[in-house]
């Protein structure tokens, strides 16, 4: 088997997912156009040896719809040579496409992929494709179909988890990744987004909110409760968790992931390829693996998808240095902590979407980007990324420096 | 010419179908309507002097849906699918035949349209109602387990749009004229005299044979898939809703759903096979067999009082006494002063038969106050009751029911009491729960004479009354008690007397198992979720903390000391002494019981309970406890059949739904056995018994029905 090597990545910063974000005037084409420009320009890069783009995105209609991997590559003026496609695996979309283009170099059927993601939710809302899993009646009520925050409130419930405890974390979050923006963590990786002029758009993430305690959170009420009762998806949960006695809901936009838009790219190829084109090789991806969980709680897959990768890598928890699990809701991280034995200060070390967002076609990518720079930055080797996964599924990869 | 429905011809070309089904009160639909519309209809096509049609009724009402009865022998159809399909798709292709026939159709709506005549309407081109206050619009099919099945889930939302549409076809309500009008599947309102004039005039003025379906660039209104945005949140939480209502086992709304969302997305045609595909599966569903079984042929049968012996002449009651005016006593009150009977409510006191009196005060004002009812029939309603602490003005009953403190001496005491001031053929009755009516009939010299009459709490709310037959009854009394129930209109159904009779007997059995379940170590709120998904209207520890904790316990005792010998204690009866003795928790009347019932809250089960039966590491699946809460009241049911208390497996099956809640969805205790089989039935319960102990054995006579192969209902 061939080695995939990461060389570089860039990322968006994330804009706030409403019509008053700062990305909200900036089309996806053009997020998605931009880091793949940034990406070539920083690394001198002859797009004429890019054997695929592949981009995460999980709303793929409208102006984010046919193809946007292959048309953002045009619009970036690649050579016409270099192929593009988009996949879809919901909230892992952007990890997926890393581990889809370093599957072709490790399948030696690739020298030189672009994997990354992009999603511009404030102008392609979450759900706005539809889908049978929760319009189709049928389906929806054989899959017992439940909006996430409901089946984030549901995996806190059921595991214990306090409006306290999920309150708590988010502080955290928000600390750390206000340090870590304060002390120039991300410089490194972070193209500001330009507009048709030039001038600088957004250089930095706007979600975020320095200072929030845990008092600011307790003022919050919790978001599910309402829809839960009113529409019957409460009743759903405990048709699929019977042992339930009553959901406790402890979600609400202060501890769950914001809406945001942005856009990722990575470069990964050979290490022969690299060399030829004066590329230095930073990590190598070791493995990914991906599996299923059980679709209405379907928050729960980080840890299998985890224990999967680590497995077939012959790796254990202790031989990881840092994780990255995006921060879908506070609980399903509290969760993969206390399931895998992780303590807090060996991951998310940089804070995550609860401060940052979630542009879900691009998340995964940009997390496994902020995990290699921390793992250069602490002189530490191993790193995990995992994301959990609509429709109960988890993804994960594990990066190793050189 | 058919025998269901006449035409004229007029000199216009205007013809006139005038239906009107023989020998029934309303029309209805069945094979021989069907044939003769269809002939009809083909006649009218077919002759070319013939411009437009008129569809109207000679009845009151315009048409209803399905005749029940006939609709009963095809259900839970065991015909292959493909037979299934094409005998209801036909109706499908007749009303398709009709509205694509060229010529324009009218729909004269005179009165009620329901169901399948609401679909014919439906199929024409165009709909004008005459304004009747009494005339009810729509689709109840859900109601029945099933689905509008002559294009109602495709043309309703093509004619009013899908969000209405579904909201008018899972709840399966009706409407008005005018509120029809409203949504739009009403195109013009008239005065009853000027309907055919009205039905004439559009067809003569504009007459369009062509239905806004079969138009072209014909748009659903508000829009259907990616050009209906909100339809994603729609259908996701009406899919929730229903799961919620339903807990999975109706699968009438769901395909209801199902119907509307593929149906709609694609041409008519289309869409009316996808309604005849979903219409056949709830058709070979044993839900629907059950639910029109019960609740509607067997139901109407009891209420037309089909148990009442043959021979003895009718006898309502003028008068009746009512001993005791507490809950159940005041309740009685009402329910008779309602039906227009002179009640006298006798307790104690005066002041004591005043405060029962007090009910029917108190529901008759809520009454007035959300619109049900006027001052002035409440106050006649009130005139009926009168209230005394005097025997004496008990004279001139025709019937009198006992209501007092459970404790036989003290009925005794009142019955000779009652008999002494009584004519010679009163009938005396006992609302008792649990004890024996044989036993109860020896302080009254006329044994023949006495009967229970065992209502169910709240008396205002509960359909149903449980008559019990003593030892001695005659067929005259049992006679007079079922015209009492017709004349107070509740559900009679008739067994004989045994401890706890059937309906309390049976319902012994679901608490105790929900005890047992918590000695087994399951974790209390799996007890509670299962029953509810199971279809309960309440959890087996929720209900008992309702009828109270101290009550079970306090029954059992009785239990205990009067059968000596013959006592077998429930298997978790022990739980009540530990409750009650030990931990002090009676029940929620004391504000603590399986419970905890906080001030200002909901309740939520006692975190204690966890302590005294520790939840197992090992938990059973959720069908397993559903099956032990269901199957456990239907084998006691098979037990009751065996032993003559149920006389006729209906009185089993309404008296389990409509007594204590039974699901609906069974079509009752007896019929659970039938939906399962009997044969694997017979083998789950001796699964259980193995597993859960001895009272899940099966009685011999239900093994050996099923051995027989043999059915309740054969």
């Amino acid at each position: 088997m061939t080695d995939a090597y990461l060389f570089d990545h860039v990322r968006t910063p994330r804009g706030r997912g409403k019509s008053n974000g700062s990305l909200h005037e900036i089309t996806p084409i053009q997020l998605a156009t931009q880091v793949l420009i940034a990406i070539r320009d920083r690394n001198d890069l002859d797009t004429r040896r890019v054997d695929d783009i592949v981009l995460g995105c999980v709303a793929p209609l409208g102006e984010q719809g046919a193809d946007i991997a292959r048309v953002s590559a045009l619009n970036a003026d690649y050579d016409t040579s270099a192929p593009g496609k988009q996949v879809h695996r919901f909230c892992a979309s952007g990890l997926e496409a890393v581990n889809s283009a370093a599957a072709q170099i490790m399948s030696g059927q690739s020298d030189l992929c672009i994997g990354g993601g992009v999603e511009a939710m404030s102008r392609v809302p979450m759900s706005s494709d539809g889908g049978a899993w929760f319009m189709d009646p049928a389906v929806a009520h054989k899959t017992h179909f439940i909006p996430q925050g409901i089946s984030a409130d549901l995996l806190a419930t059921l595991h214990g988890i306090s409006r306290h405890d999920v309150d708590s974390y988010s502080v955290e979050s928000q600390r750390r990744a206000a340090e870590s923006w304060s002390k120039g963590y991300f410089d490194r990786s972070v193209v500001p987004v330009r507009d048709q002029l030039g001038l600088t758009i957004l250089e930095r993430d706007e979600h975020i909110r320095a200072g929030t305690t845990v008092e600011d959170l307790a003022k919050l009420t919790a978001a599910f409760e309402k829809m839960g009762e009113s529409m019957g998806f409460n009743a759903v949960a405990l048709q699929r968790y019977p042992e339930v006695e009553r959901i406790n809901h402890v979600h609400h936009a202060g501890n769950s992931s914001g809406i945001v838009d942005g856009a990722a790219a990575t470069l990964i190829g050979t290490e022969a390829l690299g060399k030829e084109l004066g590329l230095k090789p930073r990590a190598r991806i070791v493995g990914f693996a991906s599996t299923g969980s059980e679709p209405t709680i379907m928050l729960t897959g980080p840890s299998p998808a985890s224990r999967k990768v680590l497995k077939r890598c012959g790796m254990s928890v202790s031989d990881i240095d840092l994780f990255e699990l995006n921060e879908a809701f506070a609980a399903v991280v509290l969760l993969y902590m206390q399931d895998m034995e992780i303590p807090h200060d060996r991951i998310n070390v940089n804070g995550g979407a609860i401060a940052m967002g979630h542009p879900l076609g691009a998340t995964g990518a940009m997390i496994l980007g902020t995990l290699l720079d921390e793992l250069e930055r602490r002189d530490l080797s191993t790193g995990l990324v995992t994301l959990c996964v609509g429709a109960g599924m988890g993804t994960a990869t594990i990066i190793e420096r050189v | 010419m058919s025998k269901t429905l006449s035409y004229v011809i007029d000199k216009d070309g205007i013809a006139t179908l005038t239906i009107d089904v023989p020998g029934k009160p309303m029309n209805v639909m069945d094979p021989a309507f069907n044939q003769d519309f269809a002939e009809a209809t083909e006649a009218l096509i077919g002759n070319d002097e013939v411009k437009g049609i008129i569809i109207t009724s000679a009845k009151n009402d315009f048409m209803a849906g399905a005749d029940l009865k006939w609709l009963l022998s095809e259900l839970n159809s065991q015909k292959p699918a493909a037979e299934v399909f094409e005998q209801h798709y036909t109706v499908n292709r007749m009303l398709r035949r009709l509205e694509t026939n060229g010529k324009a159709v009218v729909a004269a709506i005179n009165g009620t349209a329901l169901g399948g005549g609401l679909e014919l309407c439906l199929a024409c081109h165009y709909r004008v109602a005459a304004r009747n206050a009494k005339t009810r619009l729509g689709l109840p099919e859900v109601n029945v387990g099933l689905l509008p099945g002559g294009g109602g889930t495709q043309k309703l939302p093509r004619l009013i749009g899908v969000k209405k549409a579904l909201d008018l076809l899972t709840r399966g309500s009706h409407v008005s004229p005018e509120e029809a009008l409203e949504l739009g599947f009403v195109d013009e309102l008239c005065e009853p005299e000027d309907l055919l004039a009205a039905a004439r005039k559009w067809l003569l003025e504009t007459g369009d044979p062509v239905q806004p379906w079969d138009k072209k660039g014909f748009r659903i209104p508000g829009g259907v898939g990616m050009e209906a945005p909100d339809h994603g949140n729609l259908f996701m939480a009406a899919t929730a809703l229903v799961a919620k209502s339903t807990k999975g086992n109706y699968p009438a709304p769901q395909a209801i759903l199902s119907a509307v969302y593929e149906g709609t997305l694609v041409p008519i045609d289309a869409g009316l096979r996808i309604e005849s595909r979903y219409f056949s599966t709830l058709i070979m569903h044993p839900v629907a067999r059950n639910m029109v079984r019960t609740l509607f042929v067997n139901k109407q049968a009891a209420d037309k009082l089909a148990r009442r012996p043959k021979g003895v002449p009718k006898r309502e009651v003028g008068k009746l006494g009512i001993l005791g005016a507490g809950i159940m006593g005041a309740g009685v009150a009402y329910v008779s002063a309602a039906a227009g009977i002179n009640t006298v409510l006798l307790d104690r006191s005066e002041d004591d038969a005043e405060r029962g009196k007090a009910y029917s005060v108190k529901l008759t004002n809520a009454g007035i106050e959300k619109g049900r009812t006027t001052r002035e029939k409440a106050d006649r309603l009130l005139s009926h009751i009168s209230t005394t602490a005097d025997y004496s003005d008990l004279a001139g009953c025709d019937l009198v029911i006992e209501a007092v403190f459970e404790d036989r001496v003290i009925k005794a005491n009142v019955t000779r009491q009652t008999e002494a001031m009584i004519p010679p053929d009163a009938v005396f009755a006992s609302n008792t729960s649990t004890l024996p009516i044989t036993g109860l009939a020896t302080a009254f010299t006329r044994p023949d004479a006495f009967i229970g009459l065992h209502f169910f709490s709240p008396v205002d709310r509960m359909p149903l009354l449980e008559i019990i037959l003593g030892e001695k009854t005659s067929d005259q009394t049992l006679a007079w008690a079922l015209d009492y129930a017709q004349q107070i209109r509740k559900t009679p159904i008739v067994v004989r007397d045994s401890r706890g009779f059937y309906t309390s007997r049976v319902f012994a059995t679901f608490t105790n198992e929900g005890m047992a379940l918590l000695k087994d170590g399951v974790s209390p709120a799996l007890i509670e979720n299962a029953a509810s998904q199971a279809g309960m209207a309440v959890g087996p520890l929720s209900v008992s903390d309702e009828v109270t904790i101290e009550l079970i316990y306090k029954v059992d005792k009785a239990a205990r000391a009067d059968l000596g010998d013959d006592y077998g204690a429930p298997s978790a009866i022990d739980v009540t002494h530990e409750m009650v003795e030990e931990q002090g928790r009676l029940g929620r009347r004391e504000g603590k019981g399986f419970y905890e019932y906080p001030q200002n809250g909901r309740k939520f089960l006692w975190p204690g309970l966890g302590n005294l039966y520790p939840i197992a590491a090992q938990q059973p699946s959720v069908e397993e406890v559903k099956n032990r809460i269901l199957y456990i009241q239907a084998l006691e049911s098979a037990r009751c059949l065996d032993e003559g208390v149920i006389m006729e497996p209906a009185d089993a099956d309404i008296g389990s739904i409509l007594g204590w809640g039974f699901p609906t969805w069974t079509g009752g205790t007896l019929s659970l056995i039938e939906t399962v089989g009997l044969t694997e039935f017979a083998a789950e319960c001796d699964r259980m018994a193995k597993a859960y102990g001895p009272r899940f054995l099966p009685n011999e006579a239900l093994r050996r029905m099923a051995a027989e192969g043999k059915t309740f209902y054969d």
